[in-house]
């Protein structure tokens, strides 16, 4: 796990032997500056600076707001409502996904014989959309013709995401987590695979025993790892969702599962409110940006120890 | 992946009933996780009846052929032949579209001094930080502006804008020995034989890892082009699955609706699966 910002130092920028003239390599950068520039720079400048606007009724002419989108958002009980749901919702598929992910992680790796076989079985669902996914386990739990529905209500529980809120939630939740499990137990399965035997071995001639080695040795040097799947799990659960919330909740009931993202998708095509959908935008770039410069601090401080 | 490993038995790794209990734990493990596309394909091979009747059979029926037929050739909207092949388009234009452009911006940042290098390289490495999802109204806007709605360019175009790839192939670059570069120039060679000759043979194994994440990211989009396609036509089979729903209380018609999620799921399985060392390795290197 490499960070581009530690590679970033102006001393290794470029290539000792370099090629001479400057033309070639302008053409050579050209292609993808020039898409940056037309599908990433003008439409974040343009959510930037549609944020500070709200057209008039008849959608003829914007008036100037300054911050009044967002002030309007952050004084929004419906946008604060967002956010909450938004961080229960992270934190859950976050959890959800990691720790059976270790855990399995950790039963495969103190087997010698037919771990590859476990990983390969593993690895499938990764494959799998999230939009896809939702369409799994909405099969799953559908209040008709559900299997699980149908189980549930045979042990004499009535499972209805339609209605109920918290089983809405942790559908989504459940569905989103699933397919993450595989991505978890191949980065956790790898750095377990390459912590040496003779650390571990050293502690059981020691005489510690497993969740004594497991809690002392194992974690702290997985450690790297978790954190950077925290970050990256959390990225996922904030952007990568929207599929399985649109084919499982559409956001509801009542807004339940309206996450950050979905919101700014309902509210900018649904609800056609173009300022407070790109002054959303910006909340959720700020956000972003904060997550990736905590990463990236992050894992240069790791490369440097 | 390395296996530095393989101690003297006995030690740390479990034998007799404690083994057992490892390989069931991992038995149990893999079941529950393929549960869901065994549900799934179970149900794509059965008919309406058999599902509306609660509970579902565990074990496939007969409908195979039935179930795959209808989706593939007739679908609701649009046969999902249709689809199947605009999700191909997409997914191999967002790969090798990205691919390209980032091979040879890196090959520019890493073997050329140019005036405004560092200002193209801030701009380049700023995109890594903005999904897609984050600025959908205005790239819609820019799209629906230069007449790209229901078109491949429209879907492909936005989301090659991101620098991981480009990141990746400077990485790379940067632990090519420099005598080959050198050797070049002494032979009077000109900067893009070296790239054919030389850069690219070099960087195969890269390309091939990187094409195997970018193809299950551009095959598993939904919200691009969910905005982008209303011509059902255009429709990705990803994203067409729940166009499939009917609108109202109507029953869906599960079992073709589930053989189209089956089907949507083949492709990106078919390559993770063929090419578990390269994609795992280009995980793990691209931190994706």
């Amino acid at each position: 796990m490499r960070s581009p910002v530690c590679l970033l130092g102006a001393s290794e920028m470029e290539k000792r032997v370099t090629f001479k003239g400057w033309l070639l390599p302008l053409c050579l950068i050209a292609p993808q500056v020039l898409v940056s520039a037309v599908f990433f720079f003008y439409p974040a400048g343009q959510a930037i600076w549609q944020s500070l606007f709200i057209p008039d009724p008849f959608g003829l002419s914007m008036q100037f707001v300054g911050l009044g989108n967002f002030e309007y958002l952050l004084s929004d009980p419906y946008y604060r409502t967002s956010f909450l749901t938004t961080a229960i919702f992270s934190t859950l598929v976050t959890l959800a996904s990691m720790i059976p992910a270790l855990f399995l992680a950790v039963v495969a790796d103190r087997l010698i014989k037919g771990a590859g076989v476990y990983r390969t079985m593993l690895i499938w669902p990764y494959a799998v959309a999230p939009a896809v996914a939702g369409v799994l386990w909405l099969f799953m739990f559908n209040t008709r013709v559900g299997v699980v529905s149908w189980y549930l209500g045979n042990l004499g529980y009535d499972w209805n995401h339609v209605l109920n809120g918290g089983e809405a939630m942790g559908l989504v939740v459940v569905a989103s987590a699933w397919g993450r499990i595989s991505y978890n137990f191949l980065f956790f399965f790898a750095a377990l695979q390459a912590i040496p035997k003779s650390v571990i071995e050293a502690a059981a001639i020691d005489g510690a025993r497993f969740w004594k080695r497991f809690w002392t040795i194992v974690l702290p040097l997985l450690s790297p790892t978790t954190f950077f799947l925290l970050v990256v799990n959390i990225v996922y659960a904030f952007f990568e969702t929207f599929g399985v919330i649109h084919t499982i909740t559409s956001g509801g009931p009542q807004q339940s599962t309206t996450i950050l993202v979905y919101k700014v998708f309902s509210d900018g095509f649904v609800g056609q409110d173009l300022g407070s959908s790109a002054a959303q935008s910006v909340i959720l770039l700020i956000v972003v940006g904060a997550l990736t410069i905590f990463q990236f601090k992050f894992v240069e401080r790791r490369v440097h120890y | 992946m390395t296996h530095p490993k393989d101690p003297p038995p006995g030690m740390v790794e479990k034998r007799g009933a404690s083994l057992w209990i490892s390989h069931i734990i991992m038995i149990a493990g893999v079941l529950v996780v393929f549960f869901p596309i065994w549900l799934a394909f179970v149900a794509s091979t059965v008919t309406q009846a058999e599902i509306v009747q609660p509970p579902m059979p565990l074990w496939p029926g007969d409908q195979f052929i039935n179930n795959y037929r209808e989706a593939l050739f007739s679908g609701f909207n649009v046969p999902v032949a249709t689809m199947l092949l605009n999700s191909l388009i997409m997914a191999m234009g967002i790969a090798i579209g990205k691919i390209i452009i980032s091979l040879l911006s890196a090959f520019a940042i890493v073997y050329f001094k140019f005036p405004g290098k560092m200002i193209f390289f801030w701009l380049i490495f700023l995109t890594l930080m903005l999904p897609v999802e984050v600025r959908i109204v205005p790239t819609y806007e820019v799209i629906a502006n230069f007449g790209m709605l229901n078109s491949y360019g429209g879907l492909i175009l936005p989301l090659i804008a991101s620098a991981t790839a480009t990141f990746l192939f400077r990485q790379f670059y940067m632990t090519v020995p420099d005598e080959l570069a050198e050797a070049a120039r002494v032979d009077g060679a000109s900067p893009m034989r070296f790239f054919w000759d030389i850069l690219f043979p070099m960087s195969r194994t890269n390309i091939a890892a990187l094409f195997v994440i970018l193809f299950i990211y551009g095959w598993n989009q939904y919200l691009w082009p969910l905005l982008i396609t209303t011509d059902p036509s255009m429709n990705t089979i990803v994203m067409g699955i729940k166009q499939m729903f009917p609108s109202g209380d109507d029953l869906a018609n599960w079992p073709v609706i589930l053989a189209t999620s089956i089907l949507a799921m083949v492709p990106p399985i078919i390559v993770v699966i063929s090419m578990q060392k390269l994609f795992v390795r280009g995980l793990v290197d691209s931190e994706k």
